[in-house]
């Protein structure tokens, strides 16, 4: 096994996923399947490569320094379920 | 036992650029909630992050500034966490392959050197404000402004090499001083613009391995982070000789109580699962760009102290005062450019300038005397026009009416008295109206000399010249 149950429980809880222990089951089965093919990579060396950290070739995409902001506020809250003077409104969050 | 703390601080600055970190939303303080919000910072689906060529260049002035070592290669990391005050999900950070690494800071530790080492430097985007009370009439929410989502910030991380809660407060504000002195950051700690949170264990002195640490928070100026990391000490030393064990967690400072409190909502690990950010593409940095930022540096203190103490021949103290601020030093710097005693110049800035611009509360900038002026009233007391004690008077005023010294000496007829024959009769006239102290002192008494010397002095509204008092005196005592 190349995952455990539990494994996927956590996974799941720092994705805010609340999965039935049913569907922990069957996922646990799934990602096993997944890593494992995965794994075949482990097969092959590379030691001289560098990791790959994007796919694309560009490289030192940069803007200017400027203030050039067109969103109206309006239009930043228009998408909220729930605001209040200006403010997004959430569900209370006290660390 | 003998208990050594161990001290590593990570401070973040956030950096004077006039956009966000990854979109064109202004970072100007004090707007409307949310006026300084797009797509990009609001996490909207689809919207692409693009990077702020200022910040990179602002990070590598620090990381050069420091003695880091800038990486030719860096790249964008997703730190992953759930929390409405970065609507993404995750906030774009550096992880493997910061901007720079493996720098120093040196500090003045009673004289002696000490160098605290620098780990990384790495860049990132700040988080939002919430508001938990005092907005709306809904008690069960939190009021979100995102203004400050993606506000450019550097994250600076030093090696454990800190000692003692002197040493972190020196180590901090060498490093606000610098980063001020580059102009990319404005390091007020009361705002929030230079944060700082501590690592902070204890281990008997002699043991190399490091104690069990605790990570402190919110001590936003530097008497709370001398305060916090004091009382953290003397916790951990307790906690180990009551035989129990230090636990590893996060703990706020109170600042009322002055003691700290473990954060217990956070037993629960973080685990961000940092990776790549696919969003932004990597970021090279040739030996071109490199040297072009490193010719904007300005001169930092270190450099500018003994400068001051070669070219000027001033004490080391007196440059390290004078070099506290870039204005300060330009000031000073202007100011002997107009008279050669750089000395003085040096006390008067020091004492009297200073003193006034505390006690108005405002900076350098805003004296109503300026470099030019302040040299001109060294002139006139050099060239014996003004005693030093008039100087005093010539300087309170021309501090209040912003009039040149000359002026303000010949309205109020303050011109120092050299003329010996006026003195000699001002010599007389005491003498005159002090037959018994006459007396004495001819009769051996010669600590009464002062008291004559005092009496000219009065006599002439401390406008005698103090030496020619001393001179003639002498000779007519005799």
């Amino acid at each position: 096994m190349k995952i455990t149950k539990e494994e996927v429980e956590y996974v799941a809880k720092l994705a805010r996923m609340y999965l039935s222990k049913e569907e922990a089951k069957m996922f646990t089965g799934q990602l096993d399947k997944i890593l494992d093919y995965i794994n075949l990579l482990n097969e092959l060396d590379v030691n001289d490569v560098q990791p790959t950290s994007q796919s694309v070739s560009k490289r030192n995409v940069l803007r200017k320094d400027t203030a050039d902001n067109t969103f109206k506020k309006e239009e930043s809250l228009k998408n909220a379920p729930s605001q209040d003077k200006g403010f997004f409104k959430v569900p209370k969050v006290i660390e | 036992m003998e208990f050594e703390a161990v001290i590593g601080l990570e401070v973040h600055a956030q950096m004077l650029t006039d956009s966000k970190i990854f979109c064109g939303c202004s970072t100007k303080f004090g707007n409307e909630p949310n006026e300084n919000t797009c797509m990009v910072c609001l996490g909207l689906p689809g919207a692409l992050p693009v990077l702020n060529k200022k910040v990179v260049e602002y990070a590598m002035k620090v990381a050069i500034a420091t003695d880091c070592k800038v990486a030719p290669l860096s790249i964008f990391a997703r730190k992953n966490y759930f929390y409405p005050d970065l609507p993404k999900g995750y906030q774009i950070s550096q992880y493997e392959l910061p901007i720079a690494e493996h720098g120093r800071i040196s500090i003045d530790l009673d004289g002696k050197k000490k160098v605290i080492g620098i780990t990384r430097i790495h860049m990132e985007e700040d988080a939002g404000k919430l508001i938990h009370e005092g907005v709306g009439e809904d008690t069960d929410c939190s009021y979100v402004d995102l203004n400050r989502a993606c506000v450019p910030l550097i994250e600076i991380v030093s090696e454990p090499d800190i000692r003692t809660p002197k040493e972190a407060a020196l180590y901090l504000k060498k490093l606000r001083q610098i980063l001020v002195y580059l102009e990319i950051c404005d390091g007020n700690m009361e705002e929030g613009s230079l944060r700082c949170d501590a690592n902070v264990s204890v281990r008997p002195v002699g043991q190399e391995k490091f104690g069990t640490r605790a990570e402190l928070k919110n001590m936003n100026s530097f008497k709370f982070i001398e305060k916090a990391l004091e009382y953290e000490i003397k916790r951990q030393i307790h906690t180990i000789n009551n035989g129990e064990e230090i636990v590893q967690e996060t703990r706020l400072f109170d600042t009322s109580k002055g003691v700290t409190i473990s954060m217990r909502s956070k037993e629960e690990a973080h685990d961000y699962r940092y990776f790549p950010d696919p969003d932004l593409v990597p970021l090279l940095i040739d030996d071109a760009w490199y040297n072009e930022v490193k010719a904007t540096i300005c001169e930092l203190p270190d450099d500018k102290i003994q400068r001051f103490v070669t070219q000027y021949k001033i004490p080391e103290y007196d440059a390290e005062v004078l070099s506290s601020t870039k204005q300060l030093a330009d000031y000073y710097e202007e100011t002997v450019k107009h008279t050669d005693d750089t000395k003085m110049a040096s006390n008067w800035i020091m004492g009297d300038i200073l003193r006034e611009l505390k006690n108005d509360n405002i900076e350098i900038d805003a004296c109503p005397v300026s470099p030019k002026m302040l040299a001109e009233m060294i002139k006139l007391i050099k060239d014996g026009t003004i005693s030093s004690k008039i100087a005093k008077t010539v300087f309170e005023e021309m501090y209040r009416s912003k009039k040149m010294p000359d002026a303000i000496v010949r309205e109020k007829g303050l011109v120092q008295v050299t003329d010996s024959g006026a003195i000699e009769n001002m010599i007389d006239d005491v003498i005159a109206a002090n037959p018994n102290q006459y007396e004495q002192y001819k009769a051996g008494k010669d600590r009464l000399f002062g008291f004559f010397v005092g009496q000219v002095m009065k006599l002439s509204k401390g406008k005698a010249n103090p030496k020619l008092v001393n001179e003639l005196l002498k000779k007519k005592l005799t």
